[in-house]
């Protein structure tokens, strides 16, 4: 018992100790993330305000589904498809996770050929990516059509709360933005890649920077993130 | 460890290869869709200046109407509400938010920090013209059918978007939701910049610990911008689908008119969240740039070094961080569950704390200095007075029993008046007088500063001390006019119209301060290169003002904190951030 109690200040100054190596090492000389280029810093700032964003949009919607008096439609009912005779619940929402989520495997794999600076390669996995991206946005497109012709609408639907309509088309529309914006940055980007303009270092339209292959790995934090981001709305819209 | 240490440090080697610069072709590029931070700086802040004259005359008419009720007929009950809705939205957003961090942070962060631009030019001349765009759209409302919105700045629904409000079945509250939508894209590619630039690209030698507090400041309030728009951007883009497509996101089932309308079942609270997730971050997003310059602003201006600098970053990031947990001190009338009550409360006074911190540095900074009364630093003093006035009202307001019967009262407007309008307004006038002679190279002329001081903040006491008792007595805010309520007496009208002529001549002498930032850029006295003595990096450029890329072939080397003043065995009372040793002066402070 008396050793622990002697111990315990010992253990509050090395501790102390400990935080103030964090926050000088933190707060070091020139760059406070080593190895880290502003554009990668600049990404993942943005991608942290843009979580609060969809935070937000993922917190109202649950706080209107639990406002609101008149029953929420059923999802696995009412993003059901009618297969072979019979209703298979969540079955396009599955595939369309599923696309995604590959999507991410094909970017993943763009960022490995690009460091390695395999022109041809990089920017067939980015293609392979964005299509997936594409595929994605076209089912959901097909998914707003079959829903608009059932009759949702964002101020209605036949079935019960009208904040379904409106959380789904807000919600869903947000991230296919996400999703479509990813896709042209992906396109814009292979095409750069394709063309060699990070290896005989061509000056950017707008910037007049050159660039630099790293914009991939850039590109693919963004398509990780919006696939994060599908996954929360998947677990919290879908299933719930 | 110490903040100060010398020149026996090595001088570390740069770790980022120099910024490749664009450079301008044309007069269009150069000044117009220029990439340069100081020029997009300028360009925020004539901006702002500009919103806000506009925000200023609808100040001086709603209070001619409360001061001589039924006089001018022109004012009518609805534009009575435009005008208080569109001057609480222009002065906190387009022109406190954008001056301090669009306007002092661009001009400065690189500066400070012996950058030659922050480090997405592009991106940063972009931020502008969208802030641009929003500015035009949000004017824009003034001149369509139904005129702007009147909802009150905080366009609470669901009356915000019902045809009782003005604007709210027209178009001026779509043009208000856009125009916050577009504020917060420009604000988000501005504020990366500003934070990507403190974090990644400080020159060599300049560690965090040895940035000037105004970095610090801006920096803070960047990153709670960065967290607390997107609750904006959110509650404007569900609140304008409720009134362009009729969901009902924050309408519950209303009838208007004896009509019952289609809303159903949303929740108006909802907004309330929203809205001060974003509200109450943003009264400090206003504040603590205005903290971090005016510690640089008294430190200079007193000759002495800022009393704890450790202590007033910490500060800084305490009160950053906990002004997101106290949102809801704005909801206690809203029908809160009183434990909600409780928890934010107990935050709202924990804040106290590191304010209190930061006010007695900043008296500890002043006591037995060298203290010459310039116009900055007369701003600067009467900021501290002004900020610790404001902020003891505002532990009545953040108590709960207090707050309650004072809700919605003129003490609230007198209270954050003082607080988030006057307090940093002080130090946006401050910053101007200390800084347009790096922008400008002429002096602004002192004499027209002096007035323009002793007008402006004679005039704010004379205004917001007698609204506090207004408060008291029960006048309502928000009100076209009191009329005849039995526990106000008669003599409440004559405090009004006292209030509005102050109101009035108070105003004129910002048109005074107008005049010298025009009259000066010609006829003020050529400063130097660093009027003040100061020790920071910006007074320290090869060339007054500094031309694009900042500093001329070599960066800077900084090797000591920001607040060398009077040090002993110096041979001047201050010495430059970038000089090795206390008795060399360095090639650049030569030159």
């Amino acid at each position: 018992m008396e050793g622990i109690t002697q111990a315990r200040p010992m253990e509050a100054i090395s501790r102390f100790q400990g935080w103030c190596g964090v926050v000088a090492d933190w707060s070091s000389d020139q760059r406070a993330f080593k190895n880290v280029s502003w554009g990668k810093a600049m990404m993942w700032i943005f991608l942290l305000s843009d979580t609060f964003v969809f935070g937000c949009f993922l917190l109202s919607y649950m706080t209107v589904r639990m406002s609101t008096i008149v029953p929420w439609p059923n999802p696995s009912e009412v993003f059901a498809l009618h297969i072979g005779g019979q209703d298979v619940p969540l079955i396009l929402i599955a595939i369309m996770t599923f696309i995604l989520i590959s999507s991410s495997g094909t970017m993943a794999m763009a960022v490995n050929f690009a460091y390695r600076r395999d022109r041809v390669r990089t920017a067939a996995m980015m293609l392979a990516t964005a299509a997936f991206g594409a595929a994605f946005v076209g089912m959901q497109a097909f998914e707003w059509t079959k829903l608009i012709q059932e009759g949702v609408r964002p101020w209605e639907n036949p079935w019960g709360a009208p904040q379904f309509g409106s959380s789904f088309f807000m919600i869903t529309g947000f991230h296919g933005t996400h999703v479509t914006i990813g896709v042209i940055f992906l396109l814009i980007i292979a095409r750069k890649v394709w063309r060699g303009d990070f290896d005989t270092e061509r000056r950017g339209f707008f910037t007049s920077r050159k660039g630099r292959y790293e914009i991939v790995e850039i590109t693919g934090l963004y398509w990780h993130f919006v696939d994060l981001v599908w996954v929360f709305i998947f677990a919290l819209f879908y299933l719930w | 460890m110490s903040v100060t240490s010398g020149p026996a440090e090595a001088i570390p080697a740069a770790e980022v290869e120099d910024v490749e610069l664009y450079h301008p072709r044309s007069w269009l590029t150069k000044y117009v869709f220029c990439q340069d931070a100081k020029v997009i700086g300028v360009q925020y802040a004539l901006t702002a200046i500009a919103i806000g004259l506009v925000a200023l005359v609808l100040s001086w008419l709603m209070r001619l109407q409360l001061g001589f009720p039924g006089t001018f007929s022109f004012i009518s009950p609805e534009a009575y509400l435009q005008f208080i809705t569109m001057h609480g939205m222009i002065m906190v957003i387009y022109l406190l938010t954008a001056l301090f961090l669009g306007g002092f942070g661009n001009y400065l962060i690189p500066l400070m920090l012996g950058a030659r631009d922050m480090v997405f030019p592009y991106v940063n001349m972009l931020s502008y013209w969208v802030y641009l765009l929003a500015v035009l759209v949000l004017v824009a409302s003034f001149f369509v059918p139904g005129g702007p919105t009147g909802a009150g700045w905080t366009l609470y629904p669901p009356q915000a978007i019902l045809s009782g409000t003005p604007g709210g079945q027209d178009w001026g509250i779509i043009l208000m939701l856009a125009s916050l939508i577009l504020f917060i894209i420009g604000f988000t590619m501005g504020g990366l910049n500003y934070v990507v630039t403190v974090l990644q690209a400080r020159t060599r030698g300049m560690t965090l610990m040895r940035m000037p507090l105004t970095v610090w400041g801006i920096f803070t309030a960047t990153v709670m911008a960065l967290l607390a728009f997107p609750a904006l951007f959110v509650s404007a883009v569900m609140l304008l689908l409720d009134r362009l497509l009729g969901t009902s996101f924050f309408m519950p089932a209303l009838a208007e008119m004896g009509q019952q309308l289609q809303y159903d079942g949303g929740s108006p609270i909802l907004f309330q969240h929203l809205f001060w997730f974003f509200g109450h971050p943003e009264v400090y997003i206003v504040a603590l740039p205005a903290f971090g310059i005016v510690s640089d602003l008294i430190s200079t201006h007193a000759r002495r070094n800022i009393f704890g600098y450790r202590m007033m970053v910490w500060a800084i990031v305490a009160i950053g961080a906990l002004s997101f947990v106290v949102w809801a001190h704005h909801m206690y009338v809203s029908g809160m569950h009183p434990w909600f009550g409780f928890f934010f409360a107990t935050t709202t006074l924990i804040i106290a704390i590191p304010t209190a911190i930061k006010v007695y540095n900043w008296l500890l900074t002043l006591w037995r200095g060298d203290i010459h009364l310039t116009v900055p630093m007369l701003f600067a003093l009467a900021f501290i007075v002004t900020f610790v006035n404001g902020g003891l009202t505002g532990l009545f307001l953040g108590n709960v029993v207090v707050d309650v019967p004072l809700s919605d009262t003129m003490f609230v407007v007198a209270h954050f008046h003082m607080v988030m309008g006057v307090a940093p307004i002080f130090v946006i006038f401050g910053g101007i007088y200390h800084w347009y002679p790096k922008i400008t190279g002429r002096m602004l002329n002192e004499a027209m500063g002096r007035i323009h001081f002793w007008v402006s903040f004679l005039g704010a006491y004379m205004i917001f001390f007698p609204m506090h008792y207004l408060g008291l007595l029960g006048v309502p805010r928000r009100y076209f006019e009191i009329g005849e309520m039995a526990f106000v007496p008669p003599s409440a009208a004559t405090l009004n119209a006292f209030i509005s002529i102050v109101a009035l001549i108070v105003g004129a002498a910002q048109i005074l301060f107008l005049f010298n930032l025009a009259w000066s850029l010609r006829h003020g006295r050529p400063a130097g290169g660093n009027p003040w003595r100061a020790t920071t990096l910006e007074w320290q450029t090869p060339q007054t003002p500094p031309g694009h890329g900042n500093w001329g072939r070599e960066l800077p080397v900084v090797y000591r904190w920001a607040y060398d003043y009077n040090v002993p065995g110096a041979d001047q009372d201050f010495i430059p951030q970038n000089q090795p040793s206390p008795g060399r002066a360095s090639p650049e402070a030569a030159a």
